[in-house]
């Protein structure tokens, strides 16, 4: 039996209120959303903060919205909320892509975005997401609120910019016209993390070039998007060779480990692919977007 | 710490330790022993209850989590005598054999059809690919579940699915991707 060390509980009733409470509680004291990350570490005994601070009745950090040229995603917003929005699906198909493949449906009622991130664990797929769609942390403390990109927001596995007395509120993702997206992701079996998974967004311009383009990795022993596909690709019209020639990029800018998922070649071989795949269904998708 | 919550209808409030997880409060505090406990570690699915109609794995959230909310387990299914449809689908298409994973798989199923009262195969399959049955190959409760379906006010036992369904869409067929396969111990996101 699998049971947590001894530990005391509280109800944030507002973001502020979390905030004191993790100011109160100091450095033993973790924030508890969907709780699918934190509590089986919590039962292998890997994680044993002394006070938890749920705030899973913070319903101000649930919440889609669109606001300008952003679209906004509070942190509490669960996997299967984000699977369902068709406003996500239309903008952001990549979005759709990695929820379907993340974890299983039931899981997928209780897992945040917000915790996802946070969780920043190196097979995680809304880290890749949200690295390739340019989005924005949005993260709130005592001093008040700051904005990072995603590349300052990973500070490296199960490791992030959020400080203990911090608390992420919130995601904002750029919404581009002429943009399309996509994720692909191989695994064992349903539920299971990823063997490896790429995924990539790329906008056209008004000629049908590529204006501006992202590709990530999902465990594949790469932070943030792979440096020179964006340089490759700008100013390339969308065609085979040029996936071609990404996906070499990819391959050899991973740095998989050989695990019980599969060896090192291999996973070469999926970062190859796999990014070709989704870079050409992230070309397809932007040229019929009329998303503006 | 205190917590009160509603189990099938009923108010309950119990003393408990914050750490105590929502499947050992209801088996072991409660003593609603429908609810199985499996993996511990949020894959097989045995332990899904309803919380709010949703389902969630018992042993991944705190019975403190749980408090105020609406927690609807398998003994909650049935009203008195008559059983809930899924439970009457699991019984004339046999989506059981052992019978552990049952619990989960109904109340999923309960929760499908709520949301969805027609879904196809696939819809099924994708619903209760978070639980693992090691008996009948899903393809029974796959069945189970189109037969409620097709009987949402239960009865008629004497119709089978096919009968129902034309006969069409109730093949046995190949497992899709989507269906869960096998259990490992990991941590999950």
């Amino acid at each position: 039996m699998q049971i947590p060390a001894p530990f005391d509980y509280v109800r944030a009733t507002s973001v502020d209120n979390a905030l004191e409470l993790l100011s109160r509680h100091g450095a033993e004291s973790r924030v508890i959303a969907g709780g699918h990350s934190l509590l089986p570490m919590m039962k292998l005994r890997l994680s044993r903060p002394e006070w938890l601070i749920d705030i899973n009745d913070l319903y101000e950090l649930d919440f889609i919205l669109r606001d300008g040229g952003k679209l906004r995603i509070g942190a509490l917003t669960r996997h299967t909320t984000l699977l369902e929005s068709d406003e996500i699906a239309a903008l952001f198909p990549i979005v759709r892509d990695a929820e379907a493949v993340i974890a299983d449906p039931v899981v997928r009622n209780r897992g945040t975005i917000g915790g996802s991130l946070c969780q920043a664990d190196p097979a995680e797929d809304l880290s890749t997401v949200c690295d390739v769609l340019g989005a924005e942390a949005v993260i709130r403390g005592p001093a008040g609120e700051r904005i990072l990109a995603m590349a300052d927001f990973h500070r490296g596995p199960y490791e992030t910019a959020v400080g203990q007395d911090e608390i992420l509120c919130e995601v904002r993702i750029p919404i581009r016209p002429r943009s399309g997206s996509a994720y692909e992701k191989v695994e064992r079996r349903v539920g299971d993390w990823a063997v490896g998974a790429a995924g990539a967004s790329v906008t056209l311009a008004a000629d049908g070039t590529i204006a501006d383009a992202a590709v990530g990795l999902t465990a594949l022993g790469l932070d943030h998007t792979i440096s020179g596909a964006a340089e490759l690709l700008r100013g390339q019209q969308p065609r085979e060779e040029l996936f071609v020639e990404a996906g070499r990029l990819a391959a050899a800018a991973c740095d998989p480990v050989a695990d019980q998922r599969g060896p090192i070649d291999y996973k070469r071989h999926l970062a190859d692919e796999l990014t070709r795949r989704v870079l050409r269904q992230a070309c397809t998708r932007a040229a019929q977007t009329q998303e503006g | 710490m205190q917590i009160s919550m509603t189990v099938n209808g009923n108010e309950v409030t119990s003393d408990i330790e914050p750490r105590v997880l929502l499947v050992h409060y209801i088996r072991e505090v409660l003593g609603l022993t429908g609810t199985h406990w499996g993996c511990d570690t949020s894959n097989c699915g045995t332990c899904v209850v309803l919380m709010d109609g949703q389902p969630v794995k018992s042993c991944t959230v705190l019975a403190a989590m749980a408090a105020g909310h609406d927690v609807r387990t398998v003994e909650g299914l049935a009203n008195g005598a008559t059983l809930d449809p899924v439970q009457q689908g699991f019984m004339e298409e046999h989506g059981l054999q052992c019978g552990f994973c049952t619990p989960g798989m109904m109340l999923t199923a309960r929760a499908l059809l709520d949301k969805n009262p027609h879904p196809d195969t696939t819809e099924i399959r994708q619903a209760i690919s978070g639980q693992i049955c090691r008996c009948t190959g899903y393809a029974t409760i796959v069945r189970s579940v189109q037969w409620a379906a097709a009987h949402p006010a239960g009865g008629d036992t004497d119709a089978t699915v096919d009968e129902v369904i034309d006969g069409t869409d109730t093949v046995i067929e190949d497992l899709p991707a989507e269906t869960a396969e096998t259990a490992d111990t990991e941590v999950k996101a």
